[in-house]
């Protein structure tokens, strides 16, 4: 192919390959790194709080946090997939008490061996998802609407399922309390449930950045047309986000009933809008396309540090909430700020 | 010449609700030939481009490529014999970085089981070959293969479109306004480009509203006028001022092509 390489540049070109400003750098590098942004503020917050506590750093409160953080950091891992694509998903904590029932009533009430009963809970699982992805990827309702519908009927299937009794861990069996089965490692005491966060976080971070469907999710959030017009079949992807979404929600649920040693739904009321605030906190954008599951699991154990820091500190509870609800507003202000344009070529 | 257009195009139909964008269009393309497509705004043309290369299903009329009849349903399926395109809206997206645009819908897997059982991407192939592809087009601003293609500017995000179809394109290359975001000598390296592909045997679509560069690479001419193909003519039969004339309806187009003999208007 003939083509003609001149070497010198024009004066506009010059211009546009002039240095960078520092903050024009401090744009890129957080534009590239979306996680940058909340590990700054996990490490400030860690220091002011080991300030005004000198046992927030300690091995034990470090396990507490990260027991803490199992069930909202889990959960938030389907949110940050849902929320790649552009969507929003309210109806994972609902999913997670329902399956949760699901799993206790099949072991508690029907005898059924906990992993038969984990089975079926990932049935319902991706079928809930799947029912998330038909109706938002070919049916195309805003994901914000059609999951707070499927919240109410996850909720209510729940309640129905139950009549809101509790079936207690006694009744439950080894398999599915396995998850609050602790072990030491050193001066840190773990969970099997935060060992199966930690591993959904290395999973589907693999998937989403060493595979041709996690390109895919993100240029379906990045933007749809385009990845249409690229060849991508954008309805399948969406489809198979909330599937997966699904599926992983089912784990949280596993980690939720080792957590509260029971299959209750009156568990975890917060626990949806906590999901978000991770995923926002965490550097993924709202609008889709720009994110990562490092931020997300910063932006987790950030909002348990804070809560965690704060009652160290001796700070009212309702304090916390106020801290939190300031650093979702930074999160996002800060997205914006990274989403304009004007980052020269 | 073949004696086989490489896409032949007959009574394409498109209509959104009350609106007729494409009335019947025919089209022809050869092997080794820029077939330029003008037309006033309106006419039909970014529509008959989305129906040649998959991005809408037109309503009637039938398409054959090489020969062979094909039903383009998705994009991926004229992907697939061979048509690549530039659409105007570039259809890159914004988050991606350079290399896995130009790889979007058909990333290269690694070999082995990292790839076939843990579809492990070749994230480092995919941005040599990017990185080559991007040079050959010699648009010296773009450099590294790894930026997000939101920090590109206009022409840079157009040379990575183009690079893309460029690469891929194995039959039919189609541009729509290619040129339309770049400055004098970056679209000269661009018509470089196309003449290239036509040497290379290609057939070339290229829409463009730029009446010298038409004239300067075109082959021949498709004006597309109220939905219909109007005429098709040679640089060297008419001049581009004439070719205006019949796009806009102020002189009657050349009788060469049938069925447009009715002169419509709104």
């Amino acid at each position: 192919m003939a083509t003609t390489i001149n070497t010198e540049l024009s004066a506009a070109e010059a211009f546009k390959t002039r240095p960078l400003t520092p903050l024009q750098r401090v744009h890129r590098i957080l534009h590239l790194h979306p996680e940058i942004s909340p590990m700054i503020a996990l490490v400030i917050a860690m220091l002011v709080f080991q300030l005004a506590n000198e046992r927030f750093l300690s091995p034990g409160n470090i396990s507490l946090i990260l027991q803490q953080v199992a069930v909202v950091g889990s959960l938030a891992v389907a949110q940050t997939l849902v929320i790649l694509t552009g969507g929003i998903d309210l109806s994972v904590g609902a999913l997670m008490i329902l399956v949760s029932m699901v799993m206790g009533s099949l072991v508690g009430l029907t005898g059924l061996p906990g992993p038969i009963a984990f089975a079926i809970g990932i049935l319902v699982g991706l079928l809930a998802g799947l029912l998330n992805g038909v109706l938002v990827s070919v049916l195309r309702l805003p994901p914000f609407i059609t999951t707070l519908g499927t919240l109410s009927i996850f909720l209510a299937l729940a309640l129905l399922m139950s009549n809101g009794v509790a079936i207690q861990g006694e009744k439950l069996g080894g398999f599915l309390l396995w998850t609050a089965v602790a072990f030491s490692v050193g001066p840190f005491n773990f969970t099997v449930g935060v060992i199966l966060m930690l591993l959904m976080y290395v999973g589907m971070g693999f998937v989403l950045h060493q595979t041709g469907w996690g390109r895919h999710v993100y240029a379906v959030g990045s933007d749809p047309l385009a990845a249409r017009l690229s060849g991508i079949n954008t309805r399948r992807v969406l489809m198979s986000v909330y599937a997966v979404a699904g599926v992983l929600v089912t784990l949280s649920a596993w980690i939720l009933i080792g957590r509260n040693n029971a299959a209750t739904t009156s568990a975890a009321v917060d626990v949806n809008l906590d999901s978000i605030t991770a995923v926002v906190i965490g550097g993924t954008s709202l609008f889709g396309g720009r994110g990562a599951l490092l931020g997300t699991f910063l932006g987790a154990i950030t909002v348990a540090v804070f809560r965690n820091g704060l009652s160290l500190a001796r700070v009212d509870v309702l304090y916390q909430t106020l801290a939190i609800g300031i650093l979702i507003l930074f999160a996002v202000a800060l997205d914006q700020w990274i989403r304009r344009a004007g980052v020269k070529g | 010449m073949t004696a086989e257009p490489i896409l032949r195009a007959r009574g394409i139909v498109k209509t959104y609700g009350a609106v007729v964008a494409l009335d019947g269009v025919d089209l022809d393309l050869n092997a080794g030939e820029i077939l330029a497509v003008i037309g006033d705004n309106g006419a039909g043309k970014s529509t008959l481009i989305k129906c040649l290369t998959g991005a809408e299903i037109p309503d009637v009329g039938n398409l054959e490529v090489a020969g062979s009849e094909v039903h383009f349903r998705r994009p991926q399926d004229a992907h697939a014999a061979g048509i690549e395109t530039v659409y105007q809206t570039l259809s890159l997206a914004p988050d991606l970085d350079i290399a896995s645009n130009m790889f979007l819908g058909r990333e290269i897997r690694r070999r082995g089981p990292l790839g076939g059982v843990l579809r492990m991407l070749d994230h480092k192939r995919m941005r040599q070959l990017a990185a080559e592809n991007v040079s050959k087009l010699g648009i010296r601003t773009l450099q590294d293969i790894t930026q997000v293609v939101e920090t590109l500017s206009g022409g840079q995000r157009q040379a990575v479109a183009i690079a893309r179809a460029v690469a891929f394109g194995s039959r039919i290359v189609v541009l729509d306004e290619p040129t339309a975001a770049l400055g004098v000598r970056e679209t000269a390296q661009v018509l470089d480009v196309v003449t290239g592909l036509r040497e290379a045997g290609l057939g070339v679509i290229l829409i463009s509203h730029n009446m010298p560069n038409v004239f300067q690479v075109a082959d021949r001419i498709h004006i597309q006028r109220l939905g219909r193909r109007i005429a098709t003519i040679s640089p060297e039969s008419h001049t581009p001022a004439e070719a205006v004339a019949i796009m806009t309806g102020a002189t009657s187009a050349p009788a060469h092509v049938g069925a447009l003999s009715k002169e419509d208007r709104p």
